[in-house]
């Protein structure tokens, strides 16, 4: 592990750094006992020192190692015989590839020929020589932005707004993540489902009926066969929506009420955890409790009543979905009931409402705003949901809204594109993009206005 | 007064009516509280029935002789190639002599496990001095004897109807009578990688991915999300710009996780070349997933402490970062701490975003790396579950057991930590 | 009040209940009333004996509390408090923070019910009616006794829904045009209705401090209720719309018994009958508002209306 060797030295001089510069600061103002002499704390005068010699060598390194595949690959391919070069992208790669694997020792597909090995061999070369200039040229500029800020230490340097700076920026850099990674989000979904559309006519996408992507695997046909009519898969995704919302909402809202309104905190302290556990639960376990255990159950029951039942019924699914939202649904309540000034309550209590009367009456118009505000958060979860459909849902895009039968969703479709081997430029690939793209552009409306509704409704009684 | 009285008489003839449905209201709360807390338990109690007995494995006693003339043909030990299956089937063949014709003694051989070859083999590797002596072994029974042991293949149907013959049933009972089969502790589930045999198979390889993986997310989650919270807390201006952070890191709490699994694929593995499957894609991912829920909980625990002590280490002349970095900090650390171990334990149990990255694959080697291809728990619950034999059905319920008791032993120590660092100021 | 004068009052205080304790005979008898004080005892036996001065019985009482005590877990927040109320009168309970005085009103609708902790014992009957008895619904109770709370606190509805609530829910209107009936007549005799009567079906949570309290009372008095409890219903307002809301009490107390929680004793003063005198969980003194003021018996009221205790 050469990388991490690099590190470990980089971090050593850092560390040296800082004493040497600590070391530098107390020296000039002559020891110790003059160090108020100093604009800054010793202290102070060694991380500025420390930063300078740290923060040059990582980005040298950070940059270096982005960029270094990309040089290689540029000179190999200058290398190559001119009957390769002009190969198309696909198999360029497919080469580009082997000659790595060569590299590595590892097993490649294809005839092994002299070009290719020579090709491997020049690879090595590459990164050999490519990883010493990286050691070295990082070293370097540490050792060299080391030396230029312990140099430039005087006791009038004022080593703690420097360092306080630095610091701050790096702060900024850490909150704009946040930032970045929304639009990080946003820029890969949004390129290549662009790509998808210069294939697959948009409207074609959002209003088609039949989804078929299996079809358009050939790579001479890319797009001009198989269809991408997403309908089904919105429909689905609805349909299983729906039911989790049919069980999630009414059983949530009056687990918040009871809980808030009449059990005894004895009963409520053992609840609330309760429910909090089944938050807890990684979705890939409701979706295997839902595929072995409701499933099968729900298939069972149905048939039992006399009814057609699919064995991946959207019905089972839905169901456990629905169970798994729950304590999102109950706490989001919770919340907005709780918000409700307990004023609200004496009064209609003191007007001689039942509690029940006081709740419907009341608090839950009172609270509407922000229990609306949580379903939306609830169903923006619901339609992200993935495992339990990928294991409890089918893959069949049927367009029907008959909660016994088997209905695809839009998670379940991008789970199967893209597990397995894929080409990039593949309409088949795309696709999961595109459909990604409109489930980031539906879960981010739904959470945008379910998050002001619930924040507006709590500055509402705050 | 006539009114009032009137009033009381209105008031007591709706009454019965009015009790009844508070009656209603209050039982269809108790119920729906119930709802929730027997699936709770109705899941639970399915769990353990399912996965509790896969702790537990059907061995055999085999007399297995390392045979020179196998194991070393040509004088030198050839792990690679020498046929340690063949000195099992011998050693099966041994003891039950009575057995003859190549379709029953194929029956026959199928009551081991292929993972006793490879025992042999390991053992041959760590004391090469066995070489042509004669061991007593105890060897990891197929996986359907284990169900027929375990009681989940009926002996009474119709032979056609069960994985196992009424020969392969007899010779089960045989070696049950004769001491030859025991029930022992499952080494396997917690050592072993993947593999296609369950009794072979284990959870040792989606562990250690995991591992690999939280540590990445750890490492940068934590830090990120804690100077984030600081920034946006402590200097950032109030504003619009700061408005939409706002609302921008909520909706990434609420973004759907698969979304991310995009991201990581279009960018980390696409764009910046990282290799598939390598748990350092998956925690990157993961750390892009956590740091919402870090940076809001550190967010919190910054504001849990009070103006006043920011006040006064300013009044002292602190500047603003000593008073974060000497005051804030120490004070709100718990609560920064409680909510990286929500944040780990959610990006525990998330599976859906390594779907996209390819950590989905099956993988037999135990990952030794960052870098090397790996699984997590979760998706190799997920692969398990797709696998039609009843033995890894239990086998996921134990994977599911292990993955549970992981979640709850972090959660638990948050709650911990929440009481311990609960303050009144 | 900065702290210095805080610790002074307190210590003022202290010495009272000392110098109390060491003089038994201060504070003259009065030979008036069922329970009464030969002598006043020394302050911690007074907290046993629990004896209240003055006459705690009525002419015509109908809301007759006896021997009440209230606990909040472990909490005696109540003690032994005995006090009849009549129907066409205004008491007013006074005393310091925390001495029960809320919590005794809130014993009248059974308001403590909805509290987990809270236990009330002794017998409290309205019209002879034992109200903590097996088969009175509290939601029948509250139809006949109201109450009015410290802030304003009108639904988030319109103003006509606000008052139309209570007349809803226990159905005491047959069809619309008498629930306008209602609703108008409640208004007006809150006196609000020619400030609001064009605008009925905007929400009652956009009017004004003293509108909304207005708005609450004629919200109660929808009910047609025989008590209404007020707990400090002006604490929240100007002096001038305290003087409406005194104005108004004046003018319902014709038909209503008013049970009056306040702070300010100008206020009990200016519109209560009679007032009763809380102090630590037990009921001190019921007077005569005018004797009270002017002749407290206990010194302990005398302390507090003379601002030493407060």
């Amino acid at each position: 592990m050469q990388g991490t060797t690099l590190i470990l030295i980089l971090a050593a001089m850092s560390f040296a750094a800082f004493f040497f510069g600590r070391g530098r600061s107390v020296a000039l103002v002559g020891g110790p006992r003059h160090s108020t002499a100093l604009h800054s704390l010793p202290g102070y005068y060694g991380y500025f020192t420390a930063i300078w010699c740290l923060l040059p060598a990582l980005a040298v390194l950070l940059l270096w190692v982005l960029l270094e595949p990309r040089i290689i690959v540029a000179l190999i391919v200058k290398g190559l015989p001119e009957a390769q070069r002009s190969l198309s992208v696909g198999e360029l790669d497919l080469l580009l590839n082997n000659i790595q694997n060569l590299a590595a020792g590892d097993a490649i597909s294809g005839d092994l020929d002299a070009a290719l090995s020579e090709a491997a061999t020049r690879f090595q070369d590459y990164t050999t020589v490519s990883r010493r200039i990286l050691a070295a040229s990082t070293l370097a500029v540490a050792g060299l932005g080391g030396a230029i800020a312990w140099r430039r230490i005087r006791p009038d340097l004022r080593a703690r707004n420097r360092v306080e700076g630095i610091v701050l920026l790096a702060l900024i850099a850490a909150s704009s993540i946040a930032i970045l990674t929304t639009v990080g989000i946003v820029l890969s979904v949004l390129f290549e489902a662009l790509r998808f559309f210069q294939k697959v006519p948009i409207s074609e996408f959002l209003f088609g009926l039949n989804w078929s992507p299996q079809t358009a695997i050939r790579a001479d046909q890319v797009g001009s066969s198989g269809s991408f009519g997403a309908v089904p898969l919105f429909t689905g995704t609805m349909l299983i929506t729906g039911i989790a919302m049919f069980v999630a909402v009414p059983v949530g809202l009056m687990t918040a009420i009871y809980l808030a309104e009449y059990s005894s905190s004895r009963v409520r302290n053992i609840a609330k955890p309760l429910l909090e556990v089944l938050a807890g639960i990684p979705t890939v376990v409701y979706g295997f409790f839902a595929a072995l255990t409701v499933a099968p159950w729900v298939r069972r029951t149905g048939e039992s009543l006399g009814l057609e039942v699919a064995s991946e019924s959207a019905l089972a699914a839905g169901l456990v979905m629905g169970i798994m939202i729950i304590p999102l649904v109950s706490s989001l309540a919770d919340d907005a009931i709780n918000a409700v000034p307990s004023a609200m309550r004496d009064g209609a209590l003191g007007l001689g409402s039942t509690r029940a009367e006081t709740m419907t009456r009341v608090i839950l118009p009172a609270a509407l705003p922000g229990i609306i505000g949580g379903v939306l958060l609830a169903v923006s979860r619901a339609i992200g949901e993935t495992m339990i459909v990928v294991m409890a849902a089918g893959l069949a895009a049927n367009l029907t809204v008959n909660p016994f039968e088997a209905v695809t969703t839009v998670t379940v479709q991008i789970v199967t594109l893209l597990v397995g081997d894929q080409e990039f430029d593949s309409a088949k690939t795309l696709a999961a993009f595109a459909l990604g793209l409109m489930l980031f552009v539906v879960t981010l409306i739904l959470n945008v206005i379910g998050l002001v509704v619930v924040r507006k409704y709590r500055e509402q009684y705050d | 007064m006539q009114a009032s009285k009137t009033t009381r008489e209105k008031v007591e003839a709706g009454l019965r009516r009015r009790r009844r449905r508070e009656i209603v209201f209050q039982l269809s709360g108790m119920l729906a509280t119930t709802v929730g807390v027997m699936f709770l338990g109705v899941f639970f109690v399915d769990l353990f029935a399912k996965g509790s007995t896969a702790f537990m494995q059907t061995y055999i006693r085999i007399d297995v002789e390392f045979a020179e003339d196998v194991i070393a043909p040509d004088g030198e030990i050839d792990l690679a190639y020498a046929d340690f299956d063949g000195l099992v089937r011998t050693a099966l063949r041994n003891e039950f002599p009575a057995v003859s014709g190549r379709s029953e003694r194929r029956e026959l051989y199928r009551l081991v496990s292929i993972g006793a070859g490879y025992q042999m083999r390991d053992m041959i590797e760590a004391k090469p001095a066995l070489l042509g002596s004669k061991e007593t072994l105890w060897v990891p029974a197929s996986s359907t004897v284990d169900m027929y042991v375990k009681g989940n293949i009926d002996a009474s149907i119709d032979e056609a109807l069960r994985p196992l013959s009424d020969a392969q049933v007899g010779w089960i009972e045989s070696l049950r009578e004769s001491g030859r089969l025991e029930s022992r502790i499952n080494s396997a589930l917690f050592s072993n990688g993947d593999s296609r045999e369950p009794e072979l198979a284990g959870i040792r390889g989606a562990l250690m991915g995991s591992v690999y993986m939280l540590i990445v997310t750890i490492l940068l989650a934590f830090p990120i999300g804690v100077a984030a919270a600081i920034y946006l807390e402590e200097f950032a201006p109030r504003n619009r710009w700061s408005d939409l952070i706002e609302v921008n890191i909520n909706n990434l709490a609420a973004v759907p996780s698969i979304v991310f699994g995009l991201l990581g694929l279009a960018i980390f593995i696409n764009w910046m070349s990282i290799p598939r499957s390598a748990p350092l894609v998956g925690g990157l991912v993961l750390s892009l997933l956590t740091l919402p829920v870090i940076i809001i909980a550190s967010r919190a625990a910054i504001k849990a402490v009070p103006p006043s002590i920011r006040e006064a280490a300013l009044a002292l002349g602190a500047s603003r970062m000593q008073v974060v970095f000497h005051h804030i900090m120490p004070l709100a650390l718990p609560g920064m701490l409680t909510g990286a171990i929500i944040g780990m334990s959610r990006a525990l149990g998330e599976s859906a975003p390594l779907l996209m990255i390819g950590m989905v694959a099956f993988i037999v080697d135990v990952p030794s790396g960052f870098s090397d291809p790996a699984t997590a728990l979760p998706v190799q619950i997920y692969l398990w579950a797709d696998s039609p034999e009843r033995a890894f059905a239990e086998r996921t319920s134990a994977a599911i057991i292990v993955l549970l008791a992981f979640l709850l032993v972090m959660n638990l120590t948050a709650v911990i930590m929440r009481k311990r660092m609960e303050r009144k100021w | 009040m900065t702290i210095v004068q805080m610790m002074e009052a307190k210590v003022t205080d202290r010495q009272a209940q000392s110098s109390r304790a060491g003089s038994s005979d201060e504070g003259p008898a009065i030979d008036k009333g069922v329970k009464r004080t030969p002598a006043l005892p020394a302050s911690g036996q007074f907290v046993e004996t629990g004896m209240t001065v003055g006459d705690v019985r009525c002419q015509d009482p109908y809301v007759i509390a006896e021997n009440v005590d209230v606990f909040y877990g472990a909490n005696h927040a109540i003690k032994n408090v005995t006090l009849e109320i009549s129907k066409q009168e205004v008491i007013a309970l006074i005393g310091p923070s925390g001495c029960g005085k809320s919590t005794f009103l809130r014993c009248l609708n059974r308001m403590n019910d909805s509290i987990e902790s809270a236990r009330v014992s002794g017998s409290i009957t309205l019209g002879g009616q034992d109200i903590y008895g097996k088969d009175l619904d509290p939601v029948a109770l509250r139809a006949r006794v109201g109450m009015v709370f410290q802030k304003p606190n009108p639904f988030p509805k319109s103003i006509y829904d606000n008052v139309a609530y209570g007349p809803r829910i226990h159905g005491l209107a047959a069809d619309r045009a008498e629930l306008d009936d209602i609703v108008h007549s409640s208004l007006e005799r809150a006196g609000l209705l020619n400030e609001v009567k064009d605008r009925l079906d905007e929400p009652g949570t956009g009017l004004s401090g003293g509108q909304q309290q207005r708005l609450c009372i004629a919200r109660t008095i929808a009910v047609n209720p025989e008590v209404i409890l007020m707990d400090e219903p002006c604490s929240a307002l100007d002096p001038i719309a305290t003087a409406r809301i005194e104005d108004l009490m004046d003018e319902l107390s014709q038909d209503y018994a008013i049970v009056i929680v306040t702070h300010s004793m100008q206020q009990a003063a200016r519109v209560s009958k009679r007032v009763a005198y809380f102090h630590l969980g037990l009921l001190i003194e019921v007077d005569e508002t005018d004797r009270i003021f002017t002749n407290p018996q206990h010194k302990l009221t005398e302390d507090y209306i003379t601002g030493r205790i407060g």
